[in-house]
């Protein structure tokens, strides 16, 4: 069993999962900037025009999904989950690519950390990562699907 | 560590390659799509002014957000919600990627620096996490003026916290309970005002983890941060130091607010011309509020974020009941 951590400095896992942190919160921050300028300069095309944008803004998001699906995607169902991957070429839904590290950096963070946690012998904390990293990596998933309204 | 970031992109596309086969919205079928276009109310506003002006209030959001030890949803989702003619389904999606990337921004240097604990933060934001995906699908299910109604009586409720709550800079923890001493939830740090070196530990672990079912389920409900509710629980019931709260509950955010973010993000509750100005903003915001968090006197902070949620708060009931109060 690992001894707590009795110095002011941070432990060896708090100090791996902040670099992992920062190299993914930078990467995700600079791909953030570089999509949204190739979006809004129109350096790579959207989906849907930049000034009909804040036309559906405004509308609930089952109602958005069906009419930006019927104006301009024309897909079988309107475009929920990962469907954006399959959309990347079109400017608007590129921005989604630095969202998705952003929102999932912090599953990587979990797992790396367990290595250094299992070589302490630190067996809760492993198994509240390995936990903490499925609930995430589910709720990425799609497979949970909440009613629209 | 672009190799890195690649790597880990495909291994999670991987993962969730099982869930991206059962969509159906791959069978493109545009004639039986475009059968019907629908045309939305035409605004006549330029299109980047929203954005831009998006740009500067969550610039200002980030730093207040920090220093007032708040999650910068639990501003963003009030104000925008209010002030901005987003629908709340966009705002609430847009402030839970708001408030998970003031907290990325503000975690690594609190992490360094040993003022996040990471050992008190992994119990804490397992239960916080998971409660925030049942908040974010209640919320997605309930009709818009209701969660609106909700959430003005949440942040009149936040009001009311932040007015009477009391703050123990080292609350006295004579001994730590059962469950934080089995999983060793302890730490030192230094005060940087004083140059002191405080042991501290928690105690009241089982309620206080209790307690972070509410904070979870309403952070996603709402696509609120937690930080208004973080640190009051840490603090006062598990008798963390304050700074070590604040800290923890700042890098909390980046766990709870990830499992909801995921939510609203696959439900489609995600514009990039509204999402990446806001995330912009409050990130360099962020990085300088974490920059003046070791000097700055937050009681004018702690006070004007009060004024802003009181405004902000009355707005939402008013627009959630369809009545007018100003």
């Amino acid at each position: 069993m690992a001894t707590p951590n009795m110095n002011t400095q941070a432990s060896e896992e708090q100090i791996v999962y902040a670099k992992i942190l920062e190299k993914g919160m930078f990467t995700g921050l600079a791909l953030m900037v570089i999509t949204f300028v190739l979006y809004v300069f129109r350096i790579v095309p959207p989906m849907i025009p930049r000034y009909e944008i804040a036309n559906y803004w405004r509308m609930p998001v089952k109602e958005y999904l069906e009419a930006i699906n019927n104006n301009y995607l024309h897909l079988a169902h309107p475009p929920t989950g990962w469907a954006w991957i399959y959309l990347i070429n079109k400017g608007d839904f590129l921005n989604f690519i630095p969202i998705a590290i952003l929102s999932g950096i912090t599953i990587m963070c979990y797992l790396v950390i367990v290595p250094t946690l299992l070589r302490k012998k630190d067996t809760a904390y492993v198994v509240m990562c390995l936990a903490e990293a499925a609930i995430l990596t589910l709720a990425a998933s799609g497979l949970l699907t909440a009613g629209g309204h | 560590m672009s190799k890195k970031m690649l790597s880990m992109v495909a291994g999670m596309h991987a993962a969730l390659g099982g869930a991206l086969l059962l969509n159906p919205v791959w069978a493109l079928a545009s004639e039986t799509a475009a059968a019907v276009p629908m045309v939305p109310a035409t605004d006549t506003t330029a299109w980047w002014v929203w954005p831009v002006v998006l740009l500067g209030v969550t610039f200002v959001m980030g730093i207040i957000a920090v220093l007032g030890g708040v999650g910068g949803g639990v501003l963003f989702v009030p104000i925008i919600s209010g002030f901005f003619p987003f629908h709340l389904d966009f705002v609430r999606g847009t402030g839970l990627l708001v408030a998970l990337c003031g907290a990325l921004a503000a975690g690594p240097g609190l992490l360094k620096l040993n003022l996040a604990s990471l050992r008190l933060a992994i119990p804490v934001a397992l239960i916080a996490s998971t409660c925030a995906i049942v908040g974010a699908m209640i919320g997605l299910a309930l009709p818009t003026n209701i969660v609106q109604t909700l959430l003005g009586v949440t942040i009149l409720g936040i009001v009311v916290i932040m007015f009477t709550a009391k703050k123990s800079t080292v609350p006295d923890v004579k001994q730590a309970d059962a469950l934080s001493t089995a999983l060793r939830i302890t730490g030192i740090y230094t005060e940087g005002s004083t140059g002191e070196t405080i042991n501290w530990k928690i105690h009241r672990t089982p309620l206080g983890l209790a307690l972070f079912i509410i904070i979870g389920v309403m952070a996603g409900m709402f696509g609120l941060g937690a930080g208004w509710a973080n640190v009051p629980v840490l603090n006062l019931l598990m008798g963390a130091p304050l700074k070590i709260s604040v800290a923890t509950s700042k890098f909390l955010l980046s766990v709870t607010d990830t499992s909801a973010a995921w939510i609203y993000l696959n439900k489609g509750c995600v514009i990039p011309m509204m999402v990446a100005p806001s995330l912009v903003g409050i990130m360099l915001g962020s990085f300088v509020g974490v920059r003046l968090l070791k000097v700055a006197k937050p009681t004018f902070i702690r006070w004007m974020v009060i004024g802003i949620l009181l405004f902000a708060g009355l707005k939402a009931l008013q627009k959630g009941l369809g009545i007018k109060f100003f």
